[in-house]
């Protein structure tokens, strides 16, 4: 028998989880001198409140969801992906690539161009780890996080020596040529007598990231490869019983993992910066362990999971404009967030376990 | 055989208080009482048997007893005093030892090590392995406990392992011993030496509580015991006074058909021809040295041998999941060894069917729903897809007929697996496999950890799939399912096969001697047997027993695979 409900499991102890991070860090906003009814107050109305608001919250968010299906997807054949930062790197070279040497008709196609080789090159970054781990047994963990160096370098040397333009003095391309453009919120939903999200970065990927959420579903839970995923997941013996090849579906989940985390710069490359720049990543691929773990693996989990930590980053962003409140602090809380979410999980289950379980005894 | 005393003592029962004794007890996990106003009394100097199916409660009343868990009402008393027991020091200082199923030993240390282990004398080592020393001298010649005091844990068979966890509770000064299923990993004739260690600790005037589901053991050497069924104790009784088809009556609630009910087999064509099989494993060890095999149409073939004596990797290498080298044709074409085609899904396409030995990490994935469970293996059969998705509708329809058929309980295809008792859980495996209307049935284990009343229900199952002229092969650990479920016999021991024959003329001592590779007259005595050159010819060393002898061969292998290792 379960010990409890799952919406219980789904719902309550990521909530609790996320109070208990909130309380400790209010505990620290205090210590820093500031009102923590404040610093919530002024982080709702910076990322919440106002479309603008919105529009960074849900940019954020596009590129949480993308590395965060990316670690989910990966977990169900019990690989732990960290890789996702260097995936996402690489994937941008991908969508630079296609964005500069392809004379697009029409942003639509573009947009698909681009994703199909930001996913192209973001697979590619995963295959190795994918396959040392599969064939050689190289712990997944360490080559991915290797990786993710190995891409820094790799795109640090391609910015610089390749396709920076010529006489330019930052390691960036060119910037992508017009037709690329992607279309922000602003340009789809603004009126000329309401101007909405003005000057956020949000962009059409978001619908890219909501389409992919919805096919990570289908994939895990209703194609026959997810459940040889899932399988794999679950025991290893028991896929080997099956004639289910680990090395295969090891490699298999891998890709698609990388591919996930390489269209995440579709949405910072194509749809915000409109060219590759070094560190257009920013940390999205390692928010989105936080995002996998908070969401439970669950696309619907990791959508709103992406949206609470682009409402994090943005809201930070707000705190450190208005408030002596340092940017970093920002950081304190979401690892207070990982922390409770991720590693103490238990913490928080188990006593709601006991909970539950004598309230089923009384009614019994 | 050993001299089974029963009755109780009526001498020392009258004079004494009960050594143990429990009133009330009473223990719940959440919704489940597992343990309800249970009451119990064992008299010094006997052996009392606790017997009930997995789950009815009886591990949870030991560990009670021996502090892991703490009871929520009832009272224990020792000797006839009132006695708390918050902790494990708290029941070894009342002299309670506890001789778990999976031992508690570390393994590169030496016998005397671990003895000593957590009841040293000082800071200082020495002296407390000198008197160990002294102490498990006296014991072994007091109880027929011989291990060799040096060697290490993990150079020891595994019926040595178990009297190194006797000497350690008797070390503590334990008088009252529980021993938890202390048979399911020895052989035959290892299992005979412990019974003639407890006989010998009885006549010491030691107290032994033997918990198992075994009925044969505690016909042979309990005198009273308790039954226990779903958290509650339905009798106690003398072992003389019963019999074991009135036991099983009282662990199940009903009667139980404890024989299987065939006919003789009528063999057909040869269906697998097994020639030369060799494996070895990862770590270089030769599993299967020259494997000869045949199984017909229309029978069942029982493989008997100690576990780890290369059965698994036969049947692994049949089911398509572990490389060999030699030949196997099923119906007279070739099957694939290694490579592309010698995985488990061409295994089902060429109508091999398997229930694997361990079925929690192998035959079933315990957190998928039991529709899920029920296509396993099959599930890129083209009738459970439509599109490019899965088809949930027909696997959910599917399963929902397989649990009629077989019974499964509780009915409900929306079930995780591991939701349903081990006995359901392997009725959900043995219906997926047998429903492929396969051409040979690989069986591993069908009934450990199942209770009673499935074991039936499975056996039955698989004679029937005999009986529609499919070929069996079956791999067990328990020679009484061997006995009775099997046509033909083939013993195996260090991964070659030590003799065959028919089932009718084999007898327990003569397959206990090929277990552990010893030939000599038990053996010769089989009609219609060929034993294998593999097996010592040499007659037993008559200074020596039976026992003394697998002891022996059964070390020897060990330690022979112990080098390896090292």
């Amino acid at each position: 028998m379960d010990r409890m409900p799952g919406w219980a499991d789904a719902i309550l102890v990521p909530l609790i989880s996320l109070l208990l991070a909130a309380f400790l860090s209010a505990l620290v906003i205090i210590g820093i001198g500031e009102s923590p009814v404040a610093a919530f107050k002024l982080m709702v109305e910076g990322a919440l409140m106002r479309s603008a608001g919105w529009g960074y919250t849900l940019y954020y968010a596009t590129n949480f969801i993308f590395t965060g299906l990316a670690v989910a997807v990966a977990f169900h054949a019990r690989m732990f992906n960290i890789g996702g930062e260097g995936q996402a790197m690489i994937g941008g070279l991908g969508v630079a690539l296609v964005c500069l040497y392809i004379p697009w008709p029409h942003w639509s196609l573009a947009l698909l161009g681009s994703a199909v080789g930001a996913s192209l090159f973001g697979a590619a970054w995963a295959l190795i780890p994918a396959y040392l781990q599969a064939k050689r047994g190289s712990h997944i963990v360490i080559t991915t996080i290797m990786f993710n160096f190995i891409a820094a370098a790799l795109l640090n040397y391609v910015l610089v020596n390749v396709l920076r333009p010529v006489g330019a003095m930052d390691p960036a391309t060119a910037k992508f040529p017009d037709a690329t453009h992607l279309p922000t919120f602003q340009d789809m939903f603004s009126t000329a007598a309401a101007p909405m999200f003005r000057g956020a970065p949000a962009n059409v990927t978001f619908f890219l990231a909501v389409i992919a959420c919805v096919l990570v579903w289908l994939l895990i839970w209703r194609t026959r490869l997810g459940y040889e995923i899932r399988a794999l997941g679950h025991s290893e013996p028991a896929a080997r019983y099956a004639g289910i090849s680990p090395v295969r579906t090891v490699v298999i989940a891998m890709l698609i993992s990388g591919g996930l985390a390489g269209l995440m710069s579709v949405n910072t490359t194509q749809g915000e910066a409109e060219r590759l720049i070094l560190n257009s990543i920013e940390g999205a691929g390692f928010i989105g362990i936080a995002v996998a773990l908070m969401g439970r693996n669950h696309p619907l989990g990791v959508f709103l999971a992406a949206i609470l930590f682009g409402f994090l980053y943005q809201g930070g962003a707000e705190l450190a404009l208005w408030t002596t409140i340092p940017r970093e602090l920002i950081v304190v809380i979401q690892a207070l967030v990982i922390l409770f979410t991720g590693a103490l999980d238990n913490m928080v289950r188990m006593p709601l376990e006991r909970i539950f379980l004598s309230l089923r005894r009384r009614k019994s | 055989m050993v001299d089974v005393t029963t009755g109780g003592r009526p001498d020392q029962a009258a004079s004494t208080a009960p050594a143990i004794e429990l009133k009330g007890i009473s223990k719940a996990f959440g919704p489940v009482q597992a343990n309800k106003d249970i009451a119990i009394r064992v008299m010094p100097g006997t052996i009392h048997g606790i017997i009930g199916e997995n789950g009815a409660g009886k591990s949870t009343l030991m560990s009670i007893l021996y502090g892991f868990y703490k009871a929520d009402a009832g009272e224990v008393f020792i000797h006839g005093r009132k006695t708390e027991i918050p902790d494990s020091q708290a029941a070894i200082s009342a002299g309670i030892g506890m001789v778990f199923q999976h031992f508690k030993l570390v393994e590169n240390f030496s016998v005397l090590e671990n003895v000593i282990l957590g009841a040293e004398d000082g800071p200082l080592l020495r002296p407390s392995l000198a008197k160990a020393r002294g102490v498990l001298k006296q014991l072994a010649a007091e109880y027929e406990l011989n291990v060799d005091p040096d060697a290490l844990i993990q150079n020891l068979s595994v019926g040595h392992q178990q009297r190194v966890e006797i000497l350690k509770s008797l070390y503590r000064q334990a008088d009252i011993l529980i021993l938890d299923e202390p048979t399911g990993v020895l052989t035959p004739a290892e299992a005979d030496h412990l019974f003639r260690i407890l006989d010998n600790l009885r006549r010491e005037g030691k107290t032994i509580i033997l918990i198992t589901h075994k009925l044969r053991e505690i016909m042979e050497i309990t005198d009273t015991v308790s039954v226990m069924r779903r958290g509650e104790m339905t009798a106690t009784v003398k072992t003389a006074e019963t019999d074991p088809a009135e036991l099983a009556e009282l662990m199940v609630g009903r009667k139980v058909l404890l024989r299987v009910d065939k006919t003789a087999a009528t063999p057909g064509k040869n269906v697998l021809e097994v020639r030369d099989l060799r494996v070895k494993d990862d770590k270089g060890i030769v599993r299967l040295k020259g494997i000869d095999l045949d199984v017909h149409a229309g029978e069942i073939v029982g493989i008997a041998g100690v576990s780890g004596n290369g059965q698994s990797e036969l049947l692994e290498v049949l089911g398509g999941y572990a490389d060999g080298t030699g030949q196997i044709t099923l119906n007279g074409q070739p099957l694939d060894l290694t490579g592309k085609h010698s995985d488990g899904q061409s295994r089902r396409a060429r109508g091999i069917a398997h229930v694997p030995e361990d079925r929690q990490r192998e035959g079933l994935i315990m957190n998928y729903f039991a529709w899920e469970n029920a296509a396993f293996g099959y599930h890129r059969d083209p009738k459970y897809q439509s599109g490019l998705l899965m088809n949930h509708r027909a696997m959910i329809e599917d399963t929902e007929r397989k649990i009629e058929k077989f019974d499964v309980r509780p009915p409900n295809a929306h079930l995780t697996a591991k939701n349903f008792s081990g006995g359901n859980q392997q009725k959900i495996v043995v219906a997926r496999e047998i429903e492929r209307d396969p051409d040979l049935l690989l069986v591993g284990q069908p009934t450990r950890g199942v209770d009673i009343g499935a074991i039936e229900f499975i056996h039955q199952q698989i004679v029937a799939l005999r009986d529609q002229g499919k070929a069996v092969l079956l791999v067990s650990v328990e020679l009484d399912e061997i006995l009775s479920l099997s046509d033909r016999i083939v013993v195996m021991f260090d991964g070659e096969i030590m003799g065959y024959g028919p089932a009718e003329t084999a007898n327990q001592v003569g397959l206990g001697c090929l277990m552990a590779g010893l030939g000599g007259t038990d053996t010769e005595a089989m009609q219609g047997w060929t034993i294998s050159d593999a097996a010592s010819a040499e007659p037993v060393d008559p200074s020596k027993s039976l026992i003394e002898a697998v002891d022996e061969k059964l070390h020897e292998k060990e330690a022979r695979e112990a080098r390896k290792n090292g």
